[in-house]
Protein backbone atom coordinates (compact mmCIF):
# COMPACT_ATOMS: atom_id res chain seq x y z
CA UNK A 1 0.00 0.00 0.00
CA UNK A 2 0.79 3.55 -0.57
CA UNK A 3 2.68 5.60 2.72
CA UNK A 4 1.60 9.11 3.17
CA UNK A 5 3.09 10.73 5.95
CA UNK A 6 3.40 14.41 7.31
CA UNK A 7 6.86 15.76 6.89
CA UNK A 8 8.12 18.87 8.62
CA UNK A 9 10.50 20.93 7.14
CA UNK A 10 11.71 24.70 6.99
CA UNK A 11 11.07 26.33 3.78
CA UNK A 12 12.13 29.62 3.33
CA UNK A 13 12.49 30.01 7.23
CA UNK A 14 8.73 29.24 7.51
CA UNK A 15 7.82 26.15 9.49
CA UNK A 16 5.94 23.73 7.31
CA UNK A 17 4.24 20.43 7.72
CA UNK A 18 3.51 18.86 4.28
CA UNK A 19 1.18 15.79 3.83
CA UNK A 20 3.27 13.45 1.41
CA UNK A 21 3.20 9.99 -0.44
CA UNK A 22 6.28 8.55 0.55
CA UNK A 23 6.02 8.09 -3.80
CA UNK A 24 6.80 12.14 -4.46
CA UNK A 25 10.09 13.71 -4.65
CA UNK A 26 10.93 17.10 -3.03
CA UNK A 27 10.37 18.57 -6.29
CA UNK A 28 6.63 16.99 -5.91
CA UNK A 29 6.24 18.02 -2.85
CA UNK A 30 7.40 21.65 -3.34
CA UNK A 31 5.42 22.45 -6.10
CA UNK A 32 2.28 19.73 -5.64
CA UNK A 33 1.99 20.43 -1.64
CA UNK A 34 3.61 23.31 -0.50
CA UNK A 35 2.40 25.03 -3.65
CA UNK A 36 5.78 26.87 -4.41
CA UNK A 37 5.95 26.30 -8.09
CA UNK A 38 9.18 28.37 -8.84
CA UNK A 39 11.27 25.14 -9.08
CA UNK A 40 10.48 23.42 -12.20
CA UNK A 41 10.91 20.31 -13.50
CA UNK A 42 13.59 19.50 -16.23
CA UNK A 43 15.28 16.22 -17.12
CA UNK A 44 14.43 14.10 -13.65
CA UNK A 45 17.73 12.97 -14.61
CA UNK A 46 20.11 15.06 -12.58
CA UNK A 47 21.46 16.61 -15.65
CA UNK A 48 19.74 20.04 -15.93
CA UNK A 49 19.84 21.86 -12.81
CA UNK A 50 16.41 23.17 -13.11
CA UNK A 51 15.15 22.04 -10.19
CA UNK A 52 17.71 22.82 -7.83
CA UNK A 53 17.12 24.50 -4.15
CA UNK A 54 18.98 24.36 -1.29
CA UNK A 55 19.08 21.65 1.53
CA UNK A 56 20.94 21.88 4.17
CA UNK A 57 22.94 24.77 2.92
CA UNK A 58 24.22 22.67 -0.13
CA UNK A 59 22.22 22.69 -3.15
CA UNK A 60 20.59 19.66 -5.12
CA UNK A 61 18.62 18.66 -7.82
CA UNK A 62 15.18 17.92 -6.34
CA UNK A 63 13.82 15.72 -8.42
CA UNK A 64 16.97 13.50 -7.28
CA UNK A 65 15.34 14.02 -3.13
CA UNK A 66 12.92 11.84 -1.60
CA UNK A 67 10.51 14.42 -0.39
CA UNK A 68 10.55 11.93 2.99
CA UNK A 69 14.28 12.90 3.41
CA UNK A 70 12.83 16.41 3.96
CA UNK A 71 12.39 15.54 7.40
CA UNK A 72 13.78 18.09 9.37
CA UNK A 73 15.49 19.71 6.80
CA UNK A 74 15.77 23.90 6.09
CA UNK A 75 14.84 24.27 2.48
CA UNK A 76 15.60 27.51 0.22
CA UNK A 77 13.88 28.07 -2.85
CA UNK A 78 13.87 30.34 -5.76
CA UNK A 79 10.99 32.26 -3.94
CA UNK A 80 12.86 32.51 -0.63
CA UNK A 81 15.64 34.84 -2.67
CA UNK A 82 13.64 38.39 -2.61
CA UNK A 83 13.09 40.20 0.30
CA UNK A 84 9.34 41.25 0.52
CA UNK A 85 9.37 43.15 -2.85
CA UNK A 86 13.36 43.73 -3.04
CA UNK A 87 14.79 41.53 -5.20
CA UNK A 88 18.02 39.76 -4.18
CA UNK A 89 20.99 41.44 -5.91
CA UNK A 90 20.94 38.01 -8.28
CA UNK A 91 17.57 38.39 -9.17
CA UNK A 92 18.01 42.12 -10.25
CA UNK A 93 21.33 41.41 -12.15
CA UNK A 94 20.16 38.50 -14.30
CA UNK A 95 16.67 41.47 -15.21
CA UNK A 96 19.39 43.76 -15.99
CA UNK A 97 22.00 41.77 -18.07
CA UNK A 98 18.47 39.74 -19.77
CA UNK A 99 20.69 36.57 -18.22
CA UNK A 100 17.17 34.99 -19.54
CA UNK A 101 14.78 34.09 -22.74
CA UNK A 102 12.08 31.53 -21.74
CA UNK A 103 12.89 31.69 -18.40
CA UNK A 104 12.32 27.47 -17.47
CA UNK A 105 16.18 27.41 -16.58
CA UNK A 106 16.28 30.90 -14.08
CA UNK A 107 14.83 29.31 -11.19
CA UNK A 108 17.60 27.25 -10.85
CA UNK A 109 20.75 29.09 -12.24
CA UNK A 110 19.29 31.73 -9.40
CA UNK A 111 19.39 29.43 -6.14
CA UNK A 112 22.58 27.18 -7.56
CA UNK A 113 24.57 30.75 -7.85
CA UNK A 114 22.86 31.59 -4.63
CA UNK A 115 24.76 28.40 -3.28
CA UNK A 116 27.73 29.94 -4.94
CA UNK A 117 27.75 33.00 -3.76
CA UNK A 118 27.18 32.27 -0.13
CA UNK A 119 30.34 30.74 0.16
CA UNK A 120 32.55 32.73 -1.64
CA UNK A 121 30.91 36.36 -2.55
CA UNK A 122 34.08 37.02 -4.89
CA UNK A 123 34.33 33.88 -7.29
CA UNK A 124 36.42 33.84 -10.69
CA UNK A 125 34.45 33.66 -13.78
CA UNK A 126 35.84 30.07 -14.21
CA UNK A 127 34.65 29.82 -10.98
CA UNK A 128 30.97 30.48 -11.51
CA UNK A 129 31.12 28.49 -14.73
CA UNK A 130 32.43 25.37 -12.66
CA UNK A 131 29.29 25.70 -10.10
CA UNK A 132 26.52 26.47 -12.50
CA UNK A 133 28.08 23.25 -14.77
CA UNK A 134 24.87 21.46 -13.65
CA UNK A 135 22.42 24.25 -14.87
CA UNK A 136 21.96 23.87 -18.48
CA UNK A 137 20.23 26.85 -20.55
CA UNK A 138 19.13 26.58 -23.93
CA UNK A 139 18.53 30.02 -25.04
CA UNK A 140 21.26 32.22 -23.56
CA UNK A 141 24.38 30.63 -23.98
CA UNK A 142 25.44 31.68 -20.81
CA UNK A 143 27.84 34.46 -20.79
CA UNK A 144 25.28 37.03 -20.01
CA UNK A 145 24.19 34.26 -16.43
CA UNK A 146 27.93 34.70 -15.98
CA UNK A 147 27.91 38.41 -16.19
CA UNK A 148 24.83 38.59 -14.08
CA UNK A 149 26.62 36.64 -11.65
CA UNK A 150 29.23 38.43 -11.16
CA UNK A 151 27.75 41.77 -11.07
CA UNK A 152 25.45 40.14 -7.90
CA UNK A 153 28.87 39.24 -6.03
CA UNK A 154 30.30 42.80 -6.91
CA UNK A 155 26.83 44.08 -5.16
CA UNK A 156 27.13 42.05 -2.30
CA UNK A 157 30.35 42.67 -1.72
CA UNK A 158 29.58 46.51 -2.11
CA UNK A 159 26.93 45.84 0.30
CA UNK A 160 28.81 44.48 3.04
CA UNK A 161 30.87 47.00 2.38
CA UNK B 1 3.73 4.27 -10.41
CA UNK B 2 3.25 1.40 -7.81
CA UNK B 3 3.08 2.20 -4.14
CA UNK B 4 6.60 2.83 -2.36
CA UNK B 5 7.46 2.97 1.49
CA UNK B 6 10.11 5.20 2.68
CA UNK B 7 12.16 4.39 5.64
CA UNK B 8 14.83 5.82 7.88
CA UNK B 9 16.08 3.13 9.84
CA UNK B 10 18.58 4.65 12.28
CA UNK B 11 20.58 1.11 13.06
CA UNK B 12 22.15 -1.24 10.63
CA UNK B 13 20.55 -4.05 12.17
CA UNK B 14 17.41 -2.26 11.71
CA UNK B 15 17.87 -1.34 8.11
CA UNK B 16 19.29 -4.89 7.40
CA UNK B 17 16.20 -6.81 8.60
CA UNK B 18 14.42 -4.67 5.89
CA UNK B 19 15.94 -5.01 2.92
CA UNK B 20 16.42 -9.01 4.35
CA UNK B 21 12.30 -9.17 4.18
CA UNK B 22 11.81 -7.70 1.00
CA UNK B 23 14.40 -8.90 -1.06
CA UNK B 24 14.51 -7.69 -4.40
CA UNK B 25 11.56 -5.03 -3.34
CA UNK B 26 13.62 -2.96 -1.45
CA UNK B 27 16.82 -1.48 -2.19
CA UNK B 28 18.95 1.06 0.17
CA UNK B 29 19.01 4.44 -0.47
CA UNK B 30 22.06 6.72 0.03
CA UNK B 31 22.64 9.99 -2.48
CA UNK B 32 19.88 8.93 -4.71
CA UNK B 33 21.73 10.35 -7.76
CA UNK B 34 21.76 6.56 -9.50
CA UNK B 35 18.30 4.65 -7.68
CA UNK B 36 15.74 7.25 -7.89
CA UNK B 37 16.59 7.48 -11.87
CA UNK B 38 16.36 3.85 -12.69
CA UNK B 39 13.53 3.35 -10.34
CA UNK B 40 11.64 5.96 -12.11
CA UNK B 41 12.73 4.46 -15.32
CA UNK B 42 10.91 1.63 -13.98
CA UNK B 43 13.13 -1.54 -14.01
CA UNK B 44 13.64 -1.69 -10.36
CA UNK B 45 9.64 -0.78 -9.52
CA UNK B 46 11.11 -0.79 -5.92
CA UNK B 47 8.09 -1.44 -2.82
CA UNK B 48 11.12 0.28 -0.55
CA UNK B 49 13.56 2.57 -0.16
CA UNK B 50 15.59 2.30 3.08
CA UNK B 51 17.39 5.54 3.73
CA UNK B 52 20.88 4.68 4.79
CA UNK B 53 22.28 8.34 5.47
CA UNK B 54 20.57 8.02 9.40
CA UNK B 55 23.17 5.24 10.36
CA UNK B 56 26.24 6.32 12.39
CA UNK B 57 28.24 3.74 11.34
CA UNK B 58 27.75 4.61 7.53
CA UNK B 59 28.66 8.28 8.11
CA UNK B 60 32.16 8.03 9.81
CA UNK B 61 34.64 10.11 8.15
CA UNK B 62 38.05 9.83 10.24
CA UNK B 63 41.98 9.34 9.09
CA UNK B 64 44.71 8.51 11.85
CA UNK B 65 48.11 7.53 10.76
CA UNK B 66 48.28 4.07 12.77
CA UNK B 67 44.97 2.96 10.69
CA UNK B 68 44.41 4.74 7.84
CA UNK B 69 40.68 5.89 6.50
CA UNK B 70 37.69 5.01 7.39
CA UNK B 71 35.32 6.50 4.94
CA UNK B 72 31.06 5.54 6.04
CA UNK B 73 29.54 4.61 2.82
CA UNK B 74 27.01 7.31 2.90
CA UNK B 75 29.81 10.10 2.89
CA UNK B 76 28.71 12.43 0.24
CA UNK B 77 31.43 13.04 -2.38
CA UNK B 78 31.85 17.05 -1.17
CA UNK B 79 33.00 16.01 2.38
CA UNK B 80 35.21 13.77 0.55
CA UNK B 81 36.78 16.24 -1.42
CA UNK B 82 37.20 18.59 0.61
CA UNK B 83 38.67 15.98 3.43
CA UNK B 84 42.32 17.20 4.15
CA UNK B 85 43.29 14.01 4.88
CA UNK B 86 42.10 12.78 1.73
CA UNK B 87 43.58 15.34 -0.43
CA UNK B 88 47.04 15.15 0.62
CA UNK B 89 47.37 11.29 1.23
CA UNK B 90 44.71 9.66 -0.92
CA UNK B 91 44.18 12.41 -3.97
CA UNK B 92 42.99 9.89 -6.21
CA UNK B 93 40.11 9.28 -4.02
CA UNK B 94 39.48 12.95 -3.97
CA UNK B 95 40.00 13.51 -7.86
CA UNK B 96 37.48 10.38 -7.99
CA UNK B 97 34.72 11.83 -6.00
CA UNK B 98 34.49 15.40 -7.29
CA UNK B 99 34.13 14.37 -10.38
CA UNK B 100 30.96 12.53 -10.41
CA UNK B 101 28.38 14.95 -11.56
CA UNK B 102 27.86 18.81 -10.69
CA UNK B 103 27.82 20.66 -7.53
CA UNK B 104 24.15 19.63 -6.92
CA UNK B 105 25.30 15.33 -7.64
CA UNK B 106 28.39 16.00 -5.11
CA UNK B 107 25.85 17.20 -2.46
CA UNK B 108 24.10 13.93 -2.91
CA UNK B 109 26.31 11.43 -4.30
CA UNK B 110 28.10 8.95 -2.00
CA UNK B 111 31.41 7.07 -3.32
CA UNK B 112 29.57 3.91 -1.71
CA UNK B 113 26.70 4.33 -3.68
CA UNK B 114 29.12 5.21 -6.50
CA UNK B 115 30.10 1.42 -6.20
CA UNK B 116 27.24 -0.31 -5.08
CA UNK B 117 26.00 0.80 -8.48
CA UNK B 118 28.07 -1.42 -9.83
CA UNK B 119 29.46 0.53 -13.04
CA UNK B 120 32.47 -0.09 -14.82
CA UNK B 121 32.73 3.48 -15.42
CA UNK B 122 32.51 4.72 -11.55
CA UNK B 123 34.59 7.41 -10.76
CA UNK B 124 36.19 6.16 -7.28
CA UNK B 125 36.20 2.72 -7.68
CA UNK B 126 39.54 2.81 -9.50
CA UNK B 127 41.03 4.52 -6.82
CA UNK B 128 39.99 2.63 -4.47
CA UNK B 129 41.47 -0.67 -5.89
CA UNK B 130 44.77 1.00 -6.24
CA UNK B 131 44.71 2.54 -2.80
CA UNK B 132 44.01 -1.41 -1.52
CA UNK B 133 40.60 -0.40 -0.50
CA UNK B 134 38.54 -3.17 1.90
CA UNK B 135 34.84 -3.04 1.81
CA UNK B 136 33.36 -4.09 5.00
CA UNK B 137 30.07 -4.97 4.70
CA UNK B 138 27.03 -6.60 6.66
CA UNK B 139 24.36 -8.37 6.70
CA UNK B 140 21.88 -10.77 8.18
CA UNK B 141 24.90 -13.64 8.68
CA UNK B 142 26.91 -10.99 10.03
CA UNK B 143 30.21 -8.83 8.85
CA UNK B 144 32.37 -9.51 6.40
CA UNK B 145 35.03 -7.61 4.31
CA UNK B 146 35.87 -7.33 0.66
CA UNK B 147 38.68 -6.01 -1.31
CA UNK B 148 37.68 -2.98 -3.61
CA UNK B 149 39.01 -5.18 -6.40
CA UNK B 150 36.53 -7.72 -6.03
CA UNK B 151 33.32 -5.72 -5.24
CA UNK B 152 32.49 -5.34 -8.47
CA UNK B 153 31.53 -8.56 -10.66
CA UNK B 154 29.77 -7.44 -13.65
CA UNK B 155 27.70 -4.47 -14.64
CA UNK B 156 25.47 -3.27 -12.46
CA UNK B 157 26.36 -6.35 -10.09
CA UNK B 158 28.45 -6.25 -6.88
CA UNK B 159 29.47 -8.97 -4.26
CA UNK B 160 26.66 -7.43 -2.09
CA UNK B 161 24.40 -10.60 -1.22
CA UNK B 162 20.64 -9.62 -0.66
CA UNK B 163 20.40 -7.98 2.57
CA UNK B 164 23.59 -7.04 2.63
CA UNK B 165 24.59 -2.97 3.07
CA UNK B 166 27.98 -1.56 2.24
CA UNK B 167 28.96 -0.11 6.06
CA UNK B 168 32.06 1.62 5.30
CA UNK B 169 35.49 1.30 3.09
CA UNK B 170 38.88 1.32 4.72
CA UNK B 171 42.04 2.45 3.00
CA UNK B 172 45.49 1.49 4.81
CA UNK B 173 47.84 4.62 5.76
CA UNK B 174 49.99 5.43 2.83
CA UNK B 175 53.49 4.20 3.26
CA UNK B 176 56.21 6.74 3.51
CA UNK B 177 57.41 8.18 -0.18
CA UNK B 178 54.02 7.54 -2.03
CA UNK B 179 51.45 8.69 -3.75
CA UNK B 180 48.57 8.03 -6.51
CA UNK B 181 46.64 9.98 -8.89
CA UNK B 182 43.05 9.30 -11.31
CA UNK B 183 42.27 10.47 -15.06
CA UNK B 184 39.88 9.89 -16.81
CA UNK B 185 38.62 11.01 -20.22
CA UNK B 186 35.67 12.69 -21.07
CA UNK B 187 34.49 14.86 -24.37
CA UNK B 188 33.79 17.42 -22.28
CA UNK B 189 35.09 19.80 -19.63
CA UNK B 190 32.34 19.01 -16.73
CA UNK B 191 29.24 16.50 -15.82
CA UNK B 192 29.81 13.29 -18.05
CA UNK B 193 30.69 9.77 -17.64
CA UNK B 194 34.24 8.39 -18.14
CA UNK B 195 35.09 7.10 -21.61
CA UNK B 196 38.47 5.53 -19.83
CA UNK B 197 39.12 6.06 -16.73
CA UNK B 198 42.70 5.36 -14.47
CA UNK B 199 44.53 5.21 -11.26
CA UNK B 200 48.08 4.88 -10.37
CA UNK B 201 48.86 4.22 -6.83
CA UNK B 202 53.17 4.50 -6.94
CA UNK B 203 55.80 3.70 -3.78
CA UNK B 204 59.50 5.01 -4.12
CA UNK B 205 62.75 4.00 -2.56
CA UNK B 206 64.06 6.42 0.28
CA UNK B 207 66.23 7.72 -2.32
CA UNK B 208 62.91 8.36 -4.56
CA UNK B 209 64.83 6.81 -7.71
CA UNK B 210 63.97 3.50 -7.76
CA UNK B 211 59.88 2.51 -7.80
CA UNK B 212 59.75 0.04 -4.80
CA UNK B 213 55.71 -0.99 -5.40
CA UNK B 214 53.51 0.43 -7.92
CA UNK B 215 49.38 -0.02 -8.72
CA UNK B 216 47.38 0.69 -11.86
CA UNK B 217 43.68 0.27 -12.17
CA UNK B 218 41.98 0.75 -15.33
CA UNK B 219 37.72 1.72 -15.54
CA UNK B 220 35.52 1.66 -18.90
CA UNK B 221 37.08 -0.62 -20.40
CA UNK B 222 35.73 -4.17 -19.36
CA UNK B 223 32.54 -5.58 -17.37
CA UNK B 224 34.29 -4.49 -14.32
CA UNK B 225 37.07 -1.90 -13.34
CA UNK B 226 41.02 -3.61 -14.10
CA UNK B 227 43.70 -4.40 -12.02
CA UNK B 228 46.36 -4.31 -14.19
CA UNK B 229 48.80 -6.55 -12.43
CA UNK B 230 51.44 -6.69 -15.45
CA UNK B 231 51.56 -2.68 -15.27
CA UNK B 232 52.21 -2.62 -11.79
CA UNK B 233 55.26 -5.37 -12.62
CA UNK B 234 56.95 -3.56 -14.89
CA UNK B 235 57.05 -0.69 -12.59
CA UNK B 236 58.02 -2.37 -9.75
CA UNK B 237 61.98 -2.09 -9.03
CA UNK B 238 62.41 0.31 -11.95
CA UNK B 239 63.40 3.76 -12.06
CA UNK B 240 60.24 5.83 -13.17
CA UNK B 241 61.77 6.54 -16.71
CA UNK B 242 59.98 6.94 -20.36
CA UNK B 243 60.90 3.69 -21.01
CA UNK B 244 59.57 1.97 -18.07
CA UNK B 245 56.57 3.96 -17.79
CA UNK B 246 55.91 3.01 -21.58
CA UNK B 247 55.96 -0.52 -21.19
CA UNK B 248 52.89 -0.30 -17.90
CA UNK B 249 50.74 1.56 -20.63
CA UNK B 250 51.13 -0.86 -22.88
CA UNK B 251 50.30 -3.78 -20.44
CA UNK B 252 47.12 -1.36 -19.52
CA UNK B 253 45.76 -1.25 -23.24
CA UNK B 254 47.18 -4.85 -23.36
CA UNK B 255 44.49 -5.54 -20.25
CA UNK B 256 41.76 -3.23 -21.51
CA UNK B 257 38.59 -5.06 -23.00
CA UNK B 258 36.79 -2.14 -23.91
CA UNK B 259 33.19 -2.56 -26.05
CA UNK B 260 32.44 -0.10 -28.82
CA UNK B 261 29.14 2.34 -28.11
CA UNK B 262 28.64 5.78 -29.19
CA UNK B 263 31.05 7.25 -26.00
CA UNK B 264 34.32 5.31 -27.84
CA UNK B 265 35.63 2.67 -30.03
CA UNK B 266 37.14 -0.68 -28.86
CA UNK B 267 40.33 1.41 -30.91
CA UNK B 268 40.72 4.25 -29.15
CA UNK B 269 39.33 3.33 -25.68
CA UNK B 270 42.11 0.53 -25.61
CA UNK B 271 45.09 3.93 -26.66
CA UNK B 272 43.49 5.69 -23.97
CA UNK B 273 43.84 3.09 -21.32
CA UNK B 274 47.91 3.46 -21.93
CA UNK B 275 47.67 6.79 -22.29
CA UNK B 276 45.73 7.75 -18.65
CA UNK B 277 48.07 4.94 -17.42
CA UNK B 278 51.23 6.99 -18.77
CA UNK B 279 49.91 10.12 -17.22
CA UNK B 280 48.81 8.86 -13.61
CA UNK B 281 51.80 7.30 -13.09
CA UNK B 282 53.50 10.27 -14.17
CA UNK B 283 51.15 12.51 -11.64
CA UNK B 284 51.67 10.25 -8.85
CA UNK B 285 55.92 10.38 -9.23
CA UNK B 286 55.58 13.98 -9.74
CA UNK B 287 53.65 14.55 -6.27
CA UNK B 288 56.18 12.50 -4.44
CA UNK B 289 58.76 14.78 -5.67
CA UNK B 290 56.74 17.62 -4.44
CA UNK B 291 55.83 16.00 -0.79
CA UNK B 292 59.75 15.58 -0.33
CA UNK B 293 60.30 19.46 -0.62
Amino acid sequence: MSTNRMVSTTINGEDMALIIDDRMTLLDALRDRAGLTGTKEGCLSGDCGACSVIMNDRVVDSCLVMAAEAEGAAIVTVEGLADGTELHPLQRRFLEQAALQCGICTPGFLVTAKSLLDRNNNPSAAEIRLWLAGNLCRCTGYDKIIRAVEGASADLRAAKG
Amino acid sequence: MKPLEYHAPTSLDEAISILKAEGSQAAALSGGTDLIIQNRARPLDLAHMVDIKRIPELNVLEYDAKNGLRLGAAVPCYKVAEYEPIVRLYPALAEGAELIGSIQIQSRATVGGNICNGSPAADTICALIVLSAICAIRGPDGNRDVPAVDFMVGPGETALKPGEILVEMRLPPPPAQSSNAYLRFIPRNEMDIAVVCAAANITMDDKGVTCTAATVAIGAVGPTPILVQAAGAVLTGAKLDAAAIAKAAKAASAAARPIDDHRGTVEFRTHVAGVLTRRTVELAAQRIKEDAK
